[in-house]
């Protein structure tokens, strides 16, 4: 293959406005994504290109902002709306949950939501408590949304582009330490399908399920146990919501061993779900019980010092793959 | 007949009532068949605020949109909500507005311009801003309205979407429904300002108070404010005095602690409706003998739309899993 590399901001970038490019109903909302550009950079020069009726700058004011969304997608647009970190989509709940996500349903069936809501998680930048999370887990338990995690700037650029032409409530998060990670990424338009996982490394002895950032550091830990003679096989869902139960079982069931990868808080985390699915599916396939890893139960602290302890990386991901191989760590 | 320089039409006036007729007969059904447990869930009955969505929506085009409240009956009514299908829904049939899926707080018509009633008090007041966004993004002259109550003023989702409004100068109106109750609390437990619409300056739009037992005044104002926002002139917001004759929720009224029977009585010695026809019947565009006439056509529609809800299926549980997406939802365990 050659092709061109892209940064995974910049292949978020590309998918808007493309779609904006191809559809006049498209627009984006959010604070400072017009003007500025958005404060990770992930919408410049769109303002520019598109003008300032479809790429709004609004107040700081998440609620209103879904709200123009939910408003606008059920009147015949197909808004991308911006929630500037996915803490902030607390402070818009009532709209994603209550509004956007049950609306189709309670209207039975009558109504068409075309709306993107977009979004930037994860911890790693000393952000803090309020600027860190990974929230995955309370949307994908509600019915409605769609759930969107891509790991690489080739997956956020198709992804996106499916996530806007579906005619559902997508949440597409981006991971802020994804943000200038490269990948070749072809021109023009391509989508992903939602709820298709991908193989991102195959391999033999055990199965790593893992999303956003997790998938770079599980190729990492794979990397290092391939040294030791294990192979990983690292499988990235993509998409969480609908959930790519087949691949990821199929996996397991060749593998006969897997490690369920998040960075958000284990307790109660996606994690769960997808071992509590595995364990239905391919139970006698398991050689070890599934294996989950993530974050403690805390909030995300600031001080590097702390912070580096508490987001699972590719030495963390690497022991838990051990333990379900009963495998010592080199060296003990 | 009119309140200031401008006179409305008599056909307007004769529409005004009918709307207003058309709510409180659907409302008096729906009470009666509540007491006798033919409803499952909340009834929150719009009886005694009539005035308000009438002279309201009689302003709007079928293209306008609303967003409605949890007491939502009178809205979708007065914009041209299907008796049958809104009473089936209340039933929970299949042959409901919702297909059952959605019930008395959750009606909506999109192709009537019904945002839906909504549950959650203030939700519908973002989508109205977001309809009255798509409506300027389209160049449309459209207009949206969201009604909502003075409980609703002091949720953050009204704040949010009335800045939003502003700082976007979006063609929205905004319509407080003030009962002077949030569910069963006063309102001057509730905020401290006098009234609701003291907010609007807040906000950087024009606001006016207006009689809610006045149908005529409520029309007039909407005329005002909607042709301000289809104008190109942004958003405005209105504040109706108006009364729940009812309980927050059910059949009720009297003997309540959260307030007098005097009050009560007092409000519904101004009803909306026994006004407007003493006006109509006085100037003798609507003597009580023609209004009668109105009266019974509508209470047949309304028989008509109960037996057409009580004869109708309930929804199959086969259906219990679509219009979850827009695609059929592969079933997850």
């Amino acid at each position: 293959m050659s092709g061109r590399t892209l940064a995974y901001g910049a292949a978020f970038n590309e998918a808007v406005a493309l779609a904006m490019d191809a559809d006049p109903d498209v627009f984006v909302a959010g604070e400072d994504i017009g003007l500025f550009g958005g404060v990770f950079g992930t919408f410049r020069g769109l303002q520019d290109r598109f003008g300032a009726e479809r790429v709004v700058d609004t107040p700081i004011s998440e609620q209103a902002i879904v709200g123009l969304g939910v408003g606008a997608a059920a009147t015949g647009l197909r808004p991308i709306v911006d929630l500037m970190f996915m803490d902030f989509v607390c402070v818009a709940m009532d709209q994603i949950v209550n509004q956007a996500a049950k609306l189709k349903y309670m209207f039975g069936g009558t109504a068409r939501l075309p709306l993107t809501i977009t979004t930037t998680a994860g911890a790693g930048v000393s952000a803090a408590a309020q600027h860190s999370q990974s929230l995955e887990a309370l949307l994908c338990h509600i019915p409605g949304l769609k759930v969107v995690y891509p790991s690489n700037a080739h997956d956020v650029k198709g992804l996106m582009l499916s996530c806007i032409a579906e005619d559902n409530p997508t949440v597409l998060i981006k991971h802020k330490k994804l943000l200038g990670a490269q990948a070749e990424v072809p021109e023009g338009h391509y989508t992903i399908p939602l709820g298709q996982a991908r193989i991102a490394r195959p391999g033999d002895d055990v199965t790593i399920v893992a999303f956003g950032r997790m998938v770079p550091e599980s190729l990492a830990a794979a990397d290092q146990l391939a040294a030791e003679g294990i192979s990983c096989e690292v499988v990235d869902p993509r998409t969480l919501q609908p959930l790519d139960t087949d691949t990821i079982t199929a996996s397991v069931r060749r593998t006969n061993r897997v490690v369920v990868v998040h960075e958000a808080v284990r307790f109660g985390g996606i994690g769960a779900e997808i071992a509590a699915q595995i364990q239905e599916v391919a139970f006698d396939h398991l050689d070890a019980p599934v294996g989950r890893i993530g974050a403690p139960f805390s909030p995300v602290p600031f001080s590097p010092a702390l912070e580096q302890h508490y987001v699972p990386d590719a030495a963390r991901i690497a022991a838990g793959v051990r333990e379900v191989l009963h495998r010592p760590a080199p060296g003990t | 007949m009119g309140s200031g320089t401008t006179v409305i039409d008599e056909a307007v006036l004769l529409d005004l009532h009918r709307r207003m007729v058309r709510i409180r007969l659907f409302e008096e059904a729906a009470g009666r068949l509540a007491e006798a447990n033919k409803l499952p869930g909340f009834l929150h009955l719009y009886v005694g605020e009539e005035a308000v969505a009438a002279g309201v929506c009689a302003a709007l085009t079928d293209a306008d949109q609303i967003s409605s409240t949890h007491r939502g009956h009178g809205h979708l009514i007065a914009k041209g909500g299907d008796f049958r299908r809104m009473m089936a829904e209340l039933m929970g049939k299949a042959t409901g507005y919702c297909k059952g899926k959605g019930g008395s707080m959750h009606i909506s018509d999109l192709s009537l311009g019904i945002l839906g009633a909504n549950g959650i008090v203030g939700g519908g007041l973002p989508i109205a801003v977001g309809a009255g966004f798509a409506n300027r993004y389209r160049g449309t002259d459209t207009v949206s309205v969201a009604f909502f109550g003075d409980g609703a003023s002091n949720i953050g989702a009204f704040h949010e979407a009335a800045n939003m409004a502003a700082a976007l100068r979006l063609p929205v109106v905004f319509v407080c429904e003030n009962n002077e109750y949030g569910e069963y609390t006063r309102r001057d437990q509730s905020q401290a300002n006098d009234d609701v619409i003291d907010r609007a300056a807040g906000y950087g739009m024009p606001g006016a108070i207006v009689d809610g037992m006045d149908v005529v005044a409520v029309h007039e104002a909407a005329l005002a404010a909607v042709e301000r926002a289809r104008a190109g002139g942004g958003p405005s917001m209105l504040e109706a005095k108006t009364y729940r004759f009812f309980n927050h929720h059910g059949v009720q009224n009297l003997g309540q602690k959260y307030r007098t029977d005097e009050e009560v009585l007092a409000a519904r010695e101004r009803d909306p409706i026994t006004l407007f026809e003493a006006r109509l019947a006085e100037s003798g565009l609507l003597p009580a003998a023609a209004a009668e006439v109105v009266r019974a056509e509508i209470r047949a529609q309304v028989d008509d739309a109960v037996a057409f809800a009580e004869e109708s299926p309930l929804p199959d549980p086969s259906g219990l899993l679509t219009d979850v997406y827009s695609e059929p939802l592969e079933v997850q365990p």
